[in-house]
């Protein structure tokens, strides 16, 4: 039952729905404009685009070092030394807070760039401010909880579970810290250099690693305090 | 400098935290993502909290409610999407969580073989007399 005698293949065929430039098909009138040809034929990717993979791959980097710390913690879970476990040490209302403090700020972070990309000068600062805010309650009541397990006798030098936690905690906390800084300076040069394409860039990466902390934040309480209360 | 952003807005490429056009739509976007975060949030501290799990299936409950959460964080926040121009994001995460993969569920393993293999103290100690 094949009725291929007079219809081209070509008629046949989706007109290239994902615009990749792979289908012999022109545009209906033939005027030479049809569909554009895919991003392979259409010269390299913008900046913006390839700022943000780069980065990206350099937050998935990073990942694979918290994975190495993550593995760490994973195995020196019971090597307590005699000392506290997670149970007698983990308030979890505290890590609560610290969770929603963090989610917070991620979604206004996210806020921030729909004002960027509205252009919104005033928005934009606005929800940076909210993010440094909460980010830094994230960090204060973080440091408050790392005083008092020190104070307790608790401290990384206790057992090989304190190290590895110390490590796998303290290592996220100076990525919010190194963000912060990171914030601070995304505000100033907004303010005095306004969006220009180089400083829209650097808010995008900006976004891309305040929400890639949350990611290993949602990791950590997962694994290190709702596992290790448990277990 | 104005070619540059002139290209941005013209072409269809889209980065890993690139918004939509619209605002609405993108706040939307968040707000979604807001939403389904805070629900596994709370289902997580819940499921930890309270006993209406099996007992040992809860870590097991937990990693799954932690996975669906970092999805939804990659599909909101992130903005990683299954669009063909995506795909170079989308390759780079294969390979990162291929990594880590490897790395925690690796370390796991085999340290657990080789904890499951050492000699009890009580024995080590006995042979050292």
């Amino acid at each position: 039952m094949s009725s291929s005698q007079a219809v081209p293949a070509t008629h046949l065929r989706e007109p290239d729905p994902y615009k990749l430039g792979r289908a012999p098909y022109h545009g209906g009138s033939g005027h030479g404009h049809g569909e554009p040809p895919g991003h392979g034929a259409g010269g390299p990717a913008s900046k913006r685009v390839i700022v943000g993979y780069g980065f990206w791959i350099f937050l998935l980097s990073d990942i694979v070092m918290f994975s190495g710390f993550f593995a760490a913690h994973a195995v020196l879970q019971d090597a307590t030394a005699g000392g506290p476990s997670g149970k007698d040490l983990f308030d979890l209302s505290r890590v609560a807070i610290e969770t929603g403090l963090l989610l917070a700020s991620s979604f206004t972070c996210g806020m921030a760039a729909v004002a960027t990309e509205a252009r919104s000068h005033l928005w934009t600062q606005v929800f940076l401010l909210v993010t440094g805010l909460l980010g830094l309650g994230f960090l204060i009541m973080e440091a408050q909880e790392f005083a008092a397990m020190i104070a307790e006798g608790a401290g990384p030098q206790r057992s090989a579970f304190l190290s590895s936690f110390f490590a796998v905690v303290g290592c996220h906390g100076l990525h919010v810290t190194a963000g912060l800084l990171w914030l601070g300076t995304m505000m100033a040069q907004i303010f005095v250099k306004g969006f220009r394409p180089n400083i829209l860039r650097r808010l995008l990466c900006f976004n891309l690693f305040w929400h890639a902390l949350d990611i290993i934040w949602v990791a950590l309480f997962t694994i290190v305090y709702l596992i290790g209360a448990g277990a | 400098m104005s070619a540059d952003t002139n290209h941005d807005s013209e072409s269809g490429d889209v980065a890993p935290g690139v918004e939509g056009t619209s605002i609405r739509a993108g706040v939307q976007g968040y707000l979604i993502g807001l939403g389904l975060a805070v629900l596994l949030t709370a289902a997580s501290f819940y499921t930890a909290g309270s006993g209406w799990i099996w007992g040992p299936g809860i870590p097991v409950a937990l990693v799954v409610l932690a996975i669906a959460q970092i999805g939804v964080h990659l599909a909101f926040f992130l903005h990683i999407t299954t669009a063909p121009d995506n795909t170079n994001n989308v390759l780079a995460l294969a390979f990162g969580v291929l990594i880590v993969a490897l790395v925690v569920g690796g370390s796991i393993w085999i340290m657990g073989h080789v904890n499951h293999n050492m000699m009890p103290m009580q024995e080590m100690l006995q042979m050292q007399r």
